[in-house]
């Protein structure tokens, strides 16, 4: 028999360690999954951006032009379709897509609208305007470029991705 | 009748001590609106009560009809509103009370910080009722999606790129409310009505109950 003094935990001790472990563990089974559950969409990885069919290279001019498509967009459980529309132009090799939303609050440009400002997108909420290549125009609400669509070109058609920040 | 019913009760379980140390205290003249009615700006603070319960009571009752889903919420809010019996009123109600509790608790907090009623010892009650007042607005923030019209949507839309604005944690914190990185959409909408309905209100009644206890540990601060 080993007196209790040689020990170098004491039962109250042992048996604290042991509950308090044990409860955590029980206190953590129960926590995890939730927290798991609740933060399941910051963790899911972002699927590789699908590229849409949009517009096919012959039909663009040196002019932005209006092209809208839709795609099916996932969200959870919900699938919808959802049209988008993008200003393309070409020139040379160069094929540029830009986002219709304007960078001040979000309304719809449209190229060469306003009959005082030739050649240029123009936003009917707030007078923004930009340059053809979306830089925005100084003095005018806007304050960054029209955002870029990612552009893939396969067999003669337009695809594009995501509309990205210029800046 | 009554009397007896009481009797039995407390004879078994001696509920008076119960309620006398909740309800039976006097109130000290210096909050008393009958004795000095300018007094009556201590009532704020129960005034903030009183509304979060009708909060409490209107939100369970709209939930018999309201369903948290983007093909139906709309149209839901729209025939508890329209259709049901006294549904303009219910919805009033919670409507309007969510405005006045953010009224009542701004009136609420300059009473105590003009009476200095934060000061040693109660300053545990002041952070308490800050962390109360970040609750509500986060009650509002997230009621006000539910209905999912185009204001509902779109303010949602401004008050998630201002979290998203945020430096380093924003697009977590955006992604986390929202439930996607990018469409505000279907699971939006049922993260807010789980925020708004369970998890908020549920923090809110804690800090309340801790409040309260605070209060009548420490007692209502003196005259100035």
């Amino acid at each position: 028999m080993v007196s209790e003094k040689n020990h170098n935990v004491s039962r109250r001790q042992f048996l604290t360690y042991t509950l308090t472990g044990v409860g955590g563990f029980m206190a953590a089974g129960m926590i995890l999954p939730m927290a798991r559950f609740a933060i399941d969409p910051v963790l899911q990885s972002a699927g590789a951006g699908d590229m849409n069919a949009v517009a096919d290279v012959s039909e663009l001019t040196e002019e932005p032009q209006r092209f809208d498509f839709s795609y099916e967009q996932v969200d959870g459980w919900y699938t919808s379709e959802v049209t988008e529309t993008a200003w393309i132009y070409q020139e040379g090799d160069n094929i540029t897509a830009l986002s219709p939303t304007c960078t001040h609050l979000g309304c719809t440009v449209n190229w060469n609208s306003n009959e005082s400002y030739q050649n240029q997108f123009f936003c009917p909420c707030h007078g923004g305007r930009f340059e053809k290549n979306g830089t925005n125009v100084p003095g005018t609400p806007p304050t960054e470029p029209l955002h870029k669509y990612e552009i893939e070109v396969r067999d003669g058609t337009v695809y594009l991705g995501k509309a990205n920040p210029q800046i | 009748m009554l009397q007896r019913l009481y009797d039995w009760v407390d004879e078994r379980l001696d509920i008076t001590p119960l309620w006398r140390d909740i309800a039976d205290h006097e109130v000290p003249e210096h909050v008393n609106p009958a004795h000095h009615f300018s007094a009556f700006v201590y009532c704020f603070g129960g005034l903030t009560f009183f509304i979060i319960v009708i909060q409490f009571l209107s939100g369970m009752f709209l939930t018999m009809y309201y369903v948290p889903d983007i093909v139906n919420a709309y149209e839901s809010v729209k025939y508890l509103q329209g259709e049901v019996a006294f549904g303009m009123i219910v919805r009033g109600m919670h409507h309007w009370g969510a405005s006045l509790v953010i009224v009542m608790v701004f009136l609420h907090t300059l009473r105590v910080f003009f009476t200095g009623a934060y000061k040693k010892p109660r300053e545990l009650n002041w952070v308490v009722g800050v962390l109360m007042f970040f609750l509500l607005l986060g009650l509002g923030f997230t009621g006000y999606l539910l209905p999912w019209d185009m204001k509902a949507y779109f303010a949602t839309v401004v008050g998630l790129q201002i979290a998203e604005s945020v430096p380093v944690i924003g697009d977590l914190a955006k992604t986390l409310l929202a439930g996607d990185p990018e469409i505000i959409g279907a699971q939006t909408l049922t993260r807010f009505f789980a925020i708004h309905v369970f998890f908020l209100p549920g923090a809110l009644l804690g800090l309340l109950a801790v409040h309260f206890i605070m209060i009548r540990r420490q007692g209502i601060a003196g005259p100035l």
